[in-house]
């Protein structure tokens, strides 16, 4: 118990001030030297643990994984491309390859729309901060609990038992002659299934981010079409579509990227079974249950390849516009 | 364009139109209300099971139990923290949580300012390669620094996921901070420096201060960041309770439990505690972080 109270101390208190001690000592040391170096010196100083932690947990793990994915399962002889050949061969591994896509395009296009929606139609109701509250409050829940918030809404009885989960129980409601359905089991909407717990997790970042940019349009701009007659639905399409057209990229890129990623929701509502595999569960799966590295490693590679495009149009996108 | 003479001769029929207006902002009025039921009502029926008795969590839908007799108890909050860990994930949760946010804060803040306000040779270009860090998936990293950490004998310990969030955190913190940290007007560090004051005061007394809201929204999107994640601890604490954050306790309840409902979405509850605190509290920081967010993938 003891322990645990110096590990709290030293989380709370002993850290920060180890950091602010350091930075001290740097500066009360440069003060000691006096001479006209300090000016040379002292950036690496200040940039010292930044640059130390970047390359000791990204710059140099990085490379390393992509010498290991040329590796054999242990590491111990090179194996050339045969990882990357089981990545792309394997049916398991295709088949997580397939759902990474439909996670890509669904995830994706749902996300955008439901958030350019909520942002749009929030926007003309007085009550519209309190609904974006509401909308944008799974954002503060962990994708874990979001997994077990959606298990429990797909959560399933046979036919004739009382329904405890609310998508079968409304649709048995609602639908006569509907049978409950085993939602995270039966292919292959097991997959959608699961998209759309994500999808009810992401919209409120959409809607944000959109809602931001919709309220950057100029008032006389949205005013001067309804001047003229056009009608609301012909409002978004040809004023507010085109003008976001950049903050919608931007949202799109960072799903795109969301999406490849994809692992809580899976990890935790199917483990991937059923044929809901995806490249990362994928992944840890071979790290910890195989034990293959090299397999694991060009999969974290591949997951790489594919969102370098992605983000660097993102990045460039930002530069261009903060040197605007 | 329509001219004001044109908007005049629509005035005698503005009440009518006012009428029409309200009907045809019924279907408005229906959606926005619906999507806000759809997104409610899951987190909603997550709380009301996690105060129901275990037979009725089983056996009937919570939307039954807001009808009478109205029977709600909170021995599975008392359980699932006794017996199931929760209450000791919880603390465990802080424990990691925050030095994984302070930490990487206090390091960005320092190389931002470096950034910022300092003058080197290589210094934009290496700015650009930091940045540039942001394309890397932290899956990239996880078998080398899993071994650095081994190594080390680290794993299983609060300080290996406060060094690896710190690393993972960085390239964003530095960008946003550095990003802020250059818009602070210059007068304000000169005049800093005519007085005599060194680089230690004008961060620690002018330019920490003056950006408290920069620093407040990273906080909260760097805790949030932490607090929820599941792979990062998953893989570098390894399966051990003594050390399992919330989230990996609640993904080994879920394998170990299956249906029992009463009890795992009383542990999501709790884990949901704290985020929604903030999310309440401190709303504006919180949306400024996501807007901020939007370039880490």
């Amino acid at each position: 118990m003891t322990d645990r109270v110096t590990l709290a101390l030293i989380a709370v208190f002993g850290v920060p001030l180890l950091l602010i001690a350091y930075i001290t000592a740097s500066e009360w040391l440069l003060g000691l030297l006096r001479i006209r170096r300090h000016d040379a010196i002292r950036p690496w100083l200040w940039l010292g643990p930044a640059l130390a932690l970047l390359a000791l947990f990204l710059v140099y793990p990085a490379l390393n994984t992509a010498y290991i994915s040329l590796l054999n399962a242990g590491s111990q002889h090179f194996v050339g491309l045969a990882n990357y050949r089981f990545v792309f061969t394997d049916a398991t591994m295709l088949l997580a390859l397939r759902n990474n896509a439909i996670w890509l395009v669904l995830f994706t296009a749902l996300v955008v729309v439901f958030g350019l929606a909520t942002a749009v139609l929030t926007d003309r109701v007085r009550y519209g901060s309190l609904a974006q509250a509401l909308i944008l409050l799974p954002m503060a829940v962990s994708f874990v609990a979001a997994g077990v918030i959606w298990r429990f809404m797909y959560d399933f009885r046979p036919a004739g038992a009382a329904q405890t989960g609310a998508v079968n129980a409304v649709l048995t409601a609602l639908l006569p002659g509907f049978t409950p359905q085993a939602w995270l089991i039966n292919q292959p909407g097991n997959t959608v299934a699961l998209i759309l717990a994500a999808v009810w997790s992401w919209t409120g970042f959409a809607m944000v981010v959109l809602y931001a940019g919709l309220k950057s349009i100029p008032h006389e701009v949205l005013e001067a079409a309804r001047v003229d007659g056009a009608g609301e639905w012909r409002i978004l399409a040809r004023v507010i579509v085109p003008l976001l057209r950049s903050t919608i990229l931007v949202v799109a890129t960072v799903m795109i990227v969301t999406a490849l990623k994809a692992f809580d929701i899976v990890y935790v509502m199917t483990n991937g079974n059923y044929g809901t595999e995806v490249i990362a569960n994928r992944m840890y799966k071979e790290m910890f249950s195989v034990q293959d590295f090299g397999r694991a490693s060009s999969i974290a590679v591949i997951l790489l390849l594919a969102i370098i495009p992605v983000m660097l149009f993102n990045l460039g996108r930002f530069r261009s516009q903060g040197s605007n | 364009m329509t001219t004001g003479a044109a908007r005049a001769e629509r005035m005698p029929v503005a009440q009518q139109a006012q009428a029409l207006n309200w009907l045809r902002r019924i279907p408005l009025h229906a959606a926005v209300v619906a999507i806000c039921a759809v997104w409610l009502l899951p987190a909603l029926g997550l709380l009301i099971s996690s105060l129901r008795p275990a037979s009725l969590v089983a056996t009937t839908g919570w939307w039954t139990a807001l009808s009478p007799p109205l029977r709600f108890t909170l021995d599975n909050y008392q359980q699932v923290l006794t017996s199931n860990n929760m209450g000791q994930s919880f603390v465990n949760s802080l424990l990691i949580t925050i030095p994984a946010t302070v930490m990487p804060l206090l390091v960005a803040a320092y190389a931002a300012y470096a950034f910022a306000w300092m003058r080197f040779p290589g210094r934009d270009w290496l700015f650009l390669a930091v940045v540039g860090l942001l394309v890397v998936p932290l899956q990239m990293t996880l078998i080398p620094v899993l071994r650095l950490m081994t190594a080390l004998g680290l794993t299983g310990t609060f300080p290996a996921v406060w060094l690896a969030h710190s690393g993972y955190g960085l390239p964003f913190a530095i960008y946003l901070l550095r990003n802020f940290f250059v818009s602070l007007p210059s007068e304000m560090l000169e005049s800093a420096q005519i007085d005599g004051a060194g680089h230690w005061t004008a961060f620690f007394r002018l330019v920490l201060p003056t950006s408290v809201p920069a620093v407040a929204s990273l906080a909260i999107f760097q805790f949030m960041w932490v607090w929820n994640d599941l792979l990062v601890a998953l893989v570098y604490l390894g399966g051990q309770p003594s050390v399992a954050p919330m989230t990996v306790t609640i993904g080994n309840l879920v394998n170990s439990l299956g249906q029992g409902w009463q009890l795992l979405t009383a542990a999501a509850f709790i884990s949901m505690l704290l985020p929604l605190a903030f999310f309440v509290a401190l709303r504006r920081y919180f949306v400024q972080g996501i807007l901020a967010g939007s370039v880490k993938g």
